[in-house]
């Protein structure tokens, strides 16, 4: 069966390549969940979003690698 | 460089000419000379070399004594000191093909150079290919024999008299998971200029490395309850403990690191270092959240979102990673969140 994985990447090009079925797009390469440019408490609101699509990724049935853009 | 190159020959106990599915529990014997397909193999010989003896073995004795046949294939030829094991052709047989795989290896170990030769599907090619044992590449069934044990001598001889090799499409043999540096003298700008010209052209051009295939993993079912759910955090983003305990290497890494984080509200700047040679660590330094998100899943935690975190971060470094390395470290880390239960995993690759 297997344990649902969705990775968390701004890579998400070869990530659909190499067969990752679920993907959540975003963030830099250099730090996926971050935003360094943004004030501290909108970065966090930012993450905190992204995070939260990880977790639908996770509830999403997928057929075969699919990308999940964050809003 | 010895002028009569002297063979080892394996034989599954089908070839070696005792029977069928009903003599497949033969143990392993050793004959002096060639056996069965060994005749022709002395044939393509051509006199640069004999058949000195034959080790046989049943394929379901092999599949059920695997260890046991390794042991006893290894003593003889430790005593019978080949220039070069051959293995086979296992063509399509999946038993004969991982017990020629398997047994070539070994014979490696011991420095005897050794060549098998079977079907690109037969499940020994992946498995020993990998391990970069030599294959000829053969028809899936006995009625090549002839071609692969032709191609299978050449490559056998050249091996025993430690000739340089052509590459695996040259000789005659599977890709085995080796790069080799080759000078060109053209430098590679003016490579890859000419052969982008080639292919707008519509000329023939062959790349020069091949691109990795990666096999299609079956989707893991939805999580139906998430605030039921045990989730783990893996990352590839080399994000480890202060001071590298665990030594985890820039690049090219082989081996992974579990550590804990129970209780932790955040990853706290300072506590963490990222070892990945790959990416400009600077923001993950200032804050590791922005790498392996704690401080929002701890979130979600507490409101019930999620059902529960789990007290382990594993984490290895995907920079320049091997696909056989990063295939095994993903196995040994899944059967770790198998052990423990964890239901669901969230990976933030850099």
């Amino acid at each position: 069966m297997g344990i649902p994985t969705v990775l968390a990447t701004c890579l998400y090009t070869v990530a659909t390549r190499v067969g990752a079925n679920r993907i959540v797009r975003g963030g830099r390469f250099h730090h996926p969940f971050g935003a360094p440019e943004k004030p501290l408490a909108e970065e966090y609101a930012w993450r905190r979003q992204f995070v939260e699509q990880t977790i639908r990724a996770l509830c999403t049935p997928v057929q075969q690698p699919t990308v999940f853009d964050v809003e | 460089m010895p002028d009569m190159v002297r063979i080892v020959h394996y034989l599954n106990a089908f070839f070696g000419g005792v029977g069928g599915e009903a003599e497949a529990q033969t143990p392993v014997s050793v004959h002096a000379g060639a056996l069965g397909p060994g005749r022709l193999l002395e044939h393509a010989l051509a006199g640069q070399g004999q058949v000195a003896a034959t080790l046989m073995c049943g394929d379901g004795y092999w599949a059920e004594h695997e260890e046991t046949v390794v042991q006893q294939v290894r003593e003889h030829l430790q005593q019978l000191k080949p220039d070069v094991f051959l293995a086979g052709p296992a063509f399509r047989s999946g038993r004969y093909g991982l017990a020629c795989g398997r047994l070539c290896l070994e014979a490696e170990r011991l420095g005897i150079p050794a060549v098998t030769g079977m079907h690109v599907e037969n499940p020994g090619s992946d498995l020993y290919r990998s391990e970069h044992v030599y294959i000829v590449a053969t028809e899936a069934s006995a009625v090549g024999m002839r071609p692969a044990l032709e191609r299978m001598v050449a490559l056998a001889i050249k091996r025993a008299r430690h000739e340089p090799l052509g590459t695996a499409a040259e000789e005659g043999f599977l890709p085995r998971a080796v790069r080799r540096t080759v000078p060109t003298g053209i430098p590679a700008a003016q490579r890859a200029v000419d052969m982008a010209l080639r292919k707008w052209r519509g000329e023939p051009y062959t790349s020069e490395i091949a691109v990795e295939t990666f096999e299609a993993v079956p989707p893991a079912p939805a999580v139906s309850n998430p605030a039921q759910m045990w989730l783990a955090l893996v990352t590839e983003s080399g994000l480890v403990r202060k001071g590298n305990p665990d030594r985890l290497p820039s690049a090219a890494a082989t081996h992974w690191a579990a550590y804990t984080i129970a209780g932790m509200e955040r990853l706290v700047a300072g506590e963490w270092d990222a070892v990945h040679g790959g990416y400009d660590n600077t923001a993950a330094l200032q804050d590791p959240n922005r790498v392996v998100p704690l401080d929002a899943l701890r979130a979600l935690e507490r409101e019930g979102v999620i059902g529960k975190l789990d007290d382990t971060l594993f984490v290895t470094v995907g920079n320049i990673g091997s696909l056989n390395a990063m295939k095994r470290i993903g196995a040994e880390i899944a059967a770790r969140l198998v052990q423990r239960g964890v239901q669901a995993v969230v990976l933030p690759a850099t």
